[in-house]
């Protein structure tokens, strides 16, 4: 089951879960990712040591799909 | 042909040039002549006092403490960009390592346990990313660049700190360095000297590491 996480202070939590062909699911998974990015979040998708790629709709096929927040220098 | 991925944060920081190894080196260079600029004067000034009164030599000495200090203070200006933050609860803590465990490899997972630093290598160099700062080394190993950057939430357990900045690096390496404020450039052992002592082995590491590739975007 694919995942859509979001760090935050409880470490993360899971917003959304779904399995490809559950309609239901991804539909409440696509809507969860929009309401995340709207809220300031980015999302990313890690591939392994040394890439990540952000993305702006939620890739359905991929395991899981981590949500940060921006970054700044200190 | 797609375009390069870039961080959307840059465009808050769009005045500044993009980082690449060849503005790295330059950067570099120019810290390096501020650097003597800062020292060669006390300690000429020092020398000629000598020269002239050797019974001046207190005011030599004080001099020279001033051509000491200064370089340190900016070496461990650089070394606090890796400076541990104040931990969350055990449980989030735990959480948020287990996330960051699997966004690394064994190794980067087992150095991480021990100095609280993930190593990550690019291509500007060896990268060591802490939870409000990161630590690029140079390929060659010899010069460092310390950055201070970090996520706008303080709730965030430590593990997600760095999880935020490693995933922002693995996004767009120029990026991130264009958007972190740098603190410091200049030779790892003077950084090297002013870091924790438990924090050491990372940046050993990192300049093994960086020592192997000789080359940098």
């Amino acid at each position: 089951m694919a995942r859509l996480i979001r760090m935050d202070s409880t470490g993360h939590t899971t917003i959304a879960e779904w399995t490809v062909g559950d309609e239901t699911a991804t539909e409440a998974a696509v809507r969860a990712f929009r309401e995340q990015l709207d809220l300031g979040h980015f999302a990313v998708v890690s591939e392994g040591e040394g890439k990540a790629r952000q993305v702006r709709e939620l890739p359905l096929d991929e395991e899981l799909v981590i949500l940060r927040r921006p970054i700044a220098g200190g | 042909m797609s375009a390069a991925p870039v961080l959307p944060e840059t465009a808050g920081v769009h005045w500044r040039p993009r980082i690449d190894g060849r503005r790295l080196t330059t950067i570099g260079r120019g810290w390096t002549a501020t650097t003597a600029a800062h020292t060669v004067p006390f300690l000429g000034a020092g020398g000629l006092l000598i020269g002239l009164e050797p019974l001046s030599f207190p005011v030599a000495t004080v001099l020279a403490v001033h051509a000491w200090a200064i370089p340190e203070l900016y070496a461990k200006r650089g070394a606090n960009v890796l400076r541990s933050r104040p931990r969350a609860e055990a449980g989030p803590e735990r959480v948020a390592l287990g996330l960051l465990g699997d966004l690394v490899g064994h190794d980067a997972r087992e150095l991480h346990a021990r100095t609280g630093l993930v190593p990550e290598r690019g291509a500007l160099g060896v990268w060591l990313v802490g939870e409000a700062g990161a630590v690029l080394v140079r390929p060659g190993g010899r010069r460092v660049h310390c950055y201070c950057v970090r996520v706008e939430d303080l709730s965030l357990p430590s593990g997600d700190r760095i999880a935020h900045l490693l995933l922002a690096l693995r996004e767009d390496e120029a990026g991130f360095a264009t958007v972190a404020n740098m603190a410091f450039s200049g030779a790892r052992w003077r950084v090297r000297r002013r870091l924790l002592p438990a924090m050491r082995p990372a940046l050993d590491a990192a300049g093994a590491l960086a020592q192997r590739s000789t080359t940098g975007a």
